[in-house]
């Protein structure tokens, strides 16, 4: 597991759920009955409907991303008493190109702000599926990582040291075969101690920028941060902008990068009936 | 909080300056970060098994079929392959459609229009006109479609299209054009409205559209019978008779290469004019080979692509052949429509190395590239006067032997460079009606569509008008 970092937070709580409710309803999920929200995220391929329906069960049911002809699952579980609402989030390999797959993907964990992101990859792929990875932990440092497929990585005599993977990334790896249900109370655990804020992840930054655009990274960065004060990831809106991602650009123009950075009123943010159990 | 209206402009202001201060592309600087880091951190985290790699049989192919050297000769051999196959193998079952609806089929209709006493020009309409251009279309477009497209599929299934998009994407991206784009221009070789409607794939509506206005340059389906009649004619009897085969041969693939040249310069242009911006990265995975379906992949090969577009082709083919018959047989001064129109386009047609009869054609023939050469000879006949082929005005036929087809031509003023313009102009011209309808439902746009009807036909223009010119200059 991930050492774990008791520094103190200047504002919110411990416990509190970090997900946007507003935007949540915007972007079609409705938190009322819920604690926190997690989504999960993945390559195609990883067996990442496998997690989804072992850890849902048969509370899930299915629809369409508002406005899009992308279908989405999304379901629930309970652990220690806290209930857990999952969304499916479409499999991509990446989330910074144009695909309609990746935007949507990239949307729901930067305005969704999910409490917990958990990305399934396939441990006998585990290069290829670490890009969207880091892509992920740019983003939110809320991740755990779910590294499914283990029985074929066995299979192939392959070895994955899961405690240097989950220090080298700075969150919390799982090694699950969800297709024979080996792993997932681990990962569910994992999740919840995500999200109540038990464990707090500090997730890598990618760290082979070439010098020149690192340094206007970082510069930009300092710009955002100034613009944004509570934003949690300047450096990656920074990226964005630098890339020229005309979404993002749009965000900022349109105060959508802006209500991020407000956060929610206090009462709103607070989890309804269980903050006090868990906080 | 510093997000006031004015701060965030300055703020994309100053994005907007550091980008151009950094240079270079943003983006694969980004992407080539991640990949390092993501291959440093997995090195790291995985231990692979100390036993010596085992024999792979994937990652052999894999190799070979992606090697830089031998790429592009295994994709050149598989496709001539592919289209040896549906040329030679489509000659017979097109034969045989054409006995059943053109030998069989259409003298019975005659006769039973004749013996409810249809009037003329009813029977002339609906069974001249009508029934033979579709029954044309049919005879013509149903092998080679049924041969191409299970066989193009085979191929999709056994896991070979990906590799091949591999190959190309180096190619595309340097024309600023989506890597996918070979798999889309590869579809239009079958038939340009399937490769239209492939384009879907291509997840940028920038880089999709470039794919839609240059897939008419991938030679359809179509054109190949036209480009294999002329140049048999025209550029196999150039050479001795034991090599007219091989030469005509290679003169449509030199051809259907122009084709792909002219895919690529014009993506280029495409997308450094009007379609600017920079061609978007994406992970391209090689799946494991498999071995195909066979049974599955012809049958859903048969109904989702061949049929789809043999339905399109005749629906634009009936009210063509209704045409065809109309200005073969309405007169105007004693003399046809079509006659007129030929005269009058003449002069015009000379001038890019063609003539009346071949423009007039292709504009009786937009709904179907097919039905050109027909079209072309019916109307030769019409105007030269010819007697003794075919059945009447206004019928399309087609004539058993190439030599028949010559005599018709060189009767009509056809040289070589009608020939070699032919060919070319076939190549590069407006789509047909279905692609056109097709580019149009896909984009729902009249400009793109307009401008992916217009570009190649002028482009054609161009072509001809400039061979027409040299060849003239060289041979007096």
């Amino acid at each position: 597991m991930n050492e774990k970092t008791h520094t103190p937070q200047p504002a919110g709580c411990e416990g509190c759920p970090m997900h946007h409710t507003a935007n949540l309803l915007r972007l079609g999920v409705d938190m009322q009955d819920w604690d926190y929200l997690v989504t999960l995220a993945g390559n195609p391929n990883t067996g990442k409907s496998t997690v989804f329906n072992a850890l849902t069960g048969l509370r899930q049911h299915t629809g369409n991303w508002p406005g899009k002809t992308v279908t989405r699952a999304e379901g629930g579980f309970e652990y220690a008493d806290t209930r857990f609402k999952l969304v499916d989030l479409p499999g991509t390999y990446s989330l910074l190109s144009t695909t309609l797959d990746e935007e949507i993907a990239r949307d729901f964990i930067l305005f969704g702000q999910p409490d917990v992101t958990i990305v399934v990859v396939d441990a006998t792929r585990l290069e290829r599926n670490l890009n969207l990875v880091l892509q992920v932990l740019e983003i939110t440092d809320r991740a755990v990582l779910c590294l499914n497929l283990m029985d074929e990585a066995e299979r192939h005599h392959l070895k994955v040291d899961e405690r240097r993977l989950a220090r080298d990334l700075g969150i919390p790896v799982v090694p699950t075969s969800a297709r024979y249900g080996r792993g997932m109370d681990e990962l569910v655990k994992a999740v919840h101690d995500v999200a109540t804020g038990k464990v707090r992840p500090k997730a890598r930054r990618v760290q082979t920028l070439p010098s020149d655009l690192e340094r206007a990274t970082l510069k930009l960065e300092r710009r955002v941060q100034a613009a944004y004060p509570d934003l949690p990831n300047a450096r990656w809106v920074a990226l964005r902008l630098l890339d020229g991602d005309e979404r993002i650009q749009e965000a900022i123009r349109e105060g959508d990068l802006g209500d991020l950075s407000r956060g929610e009123p206090l009462e709103d943010a607070m989890p309804r009936e269980t903050a006090s159990e868990v906080a | 909080m510093d997000s006031t209206p004015n701060n965030v402009e300055n703020l994309l202001t100053e994005a907007q300056s550091l980008r151009w201060d950094v240079g270079g592309n943003i983006h694969e600087q980004l992407v080539e970060a991640i990949y390092t880091d993501a291959a440093r951190i997995a090195d790291r985290a995985v231990q692979r098994p100390d036993t010596p790699e085992r024999f792979d049989l994937d990652r052999t192919i894999d190799r070979l079929v992606t090697s830089r050297l031998w790429g592009f000769p295994i994709m050149a051999l598989l496709f001539t392959l592919i289209f040896w196959l549906t040329i030679s193998g489509a000659n017979v079952p097109s034969g045989w459609l054409a006995t059943l609806l053109l030998d069989k089929l259409y003298p019975v209709l005659k006769a039973g229009a004749a013996a409810i006493s249809m009037p003329w020009w009813l029977d002339g309409l609906l069974i001249d006109g009508m029934y033979l251009a579709t029954a044309w279309v049919i005879s013509v477009m149903l092998p080679p479609m049924a041969i191409f497209f299970p066989l193009f599929t085979l191929l999709e299934d056994f896991g070979y299209l990906p590799r091949l998009a591999f190959n190309l994407d180096r190619v595309f991206k340097g024309a600023g054009a989506h890597g996918k784009q070979a798999l889309t221009m590869m579809m239009g070789f079958g038939c340009n409205a399937a490769g239209v409607v492939a384009t879907r794939i291509i997840d940028s509506p920038r880089e999709r559209l470039i794919a839609i206005i240059t897939n008419n340059f991938a030679l359809c389906n179509g054109r190949w019978p036209t480009q294999i009649l002329v140049a048999t004619i025209f550029i196999g009897a150039l050479v001795p008779p034991y090599l007219a085969g091989f030469v005509s041969a290679m003169s449509v693939v030199a051809i259907a290469m122009l084709g792909v040249l002219l895919t690529f310069v014009v993506s280029w242009a495409l997308s450094r004019t009007v379609l600017r911006g920079e061609a978007s990265t994406f992970s391209l995975e090689l799946p494991p080979y498999r071995p195909p379906r066979v049974l599955q992949t012809i049958y859903t090969s048969l109904i989702d692509r061949t049929l789809y577009v043999l339905w399109r082709a005749i629906v634009f083919a009936m009210p063509a052949g209704a045409i065809i018959w109309l200005i073969s047989n309405v007169q105007a001064g004693g003399v046809s429509i079509a006659e007129h129109l030929i005269d009058f386009l003449n002069p015009f047609g000379l001038l890019l190395g063609l003539n009346g009869v071949i423009l007039v054609a292709y504009i009786v023939a937009i709904p179907a590239n097919e039905i050109v050469i027909p079209t072309v000879l019916m109307l030769t006949v019409l105007t030269s006067g010819l007697t003794g082929f075919g059945e009447g005005a206004g019928v399309m036929f087609e004539l058993d032997s190439t030599a028949d087809t010559f005599a018709i031509l060189q009767s009509g003023g056809w040289t070589l460079l009608t020939g070699v313009n032919l060919m070319l102009f076939s190549l590069i011209h407006n789509p047909c009606s279905t692609t056109i309808y097709t580019i149009y439902k896909e984009t729902g746009s009249v400009k793109w569509t307009t401008i992916s009807a217009l570009l190649p036909v002028v482009m054609g223009l161009v072509v001809t008008f400039f061979t027409a010119q040299i060849w003239t200059l060289f041979t007096g």
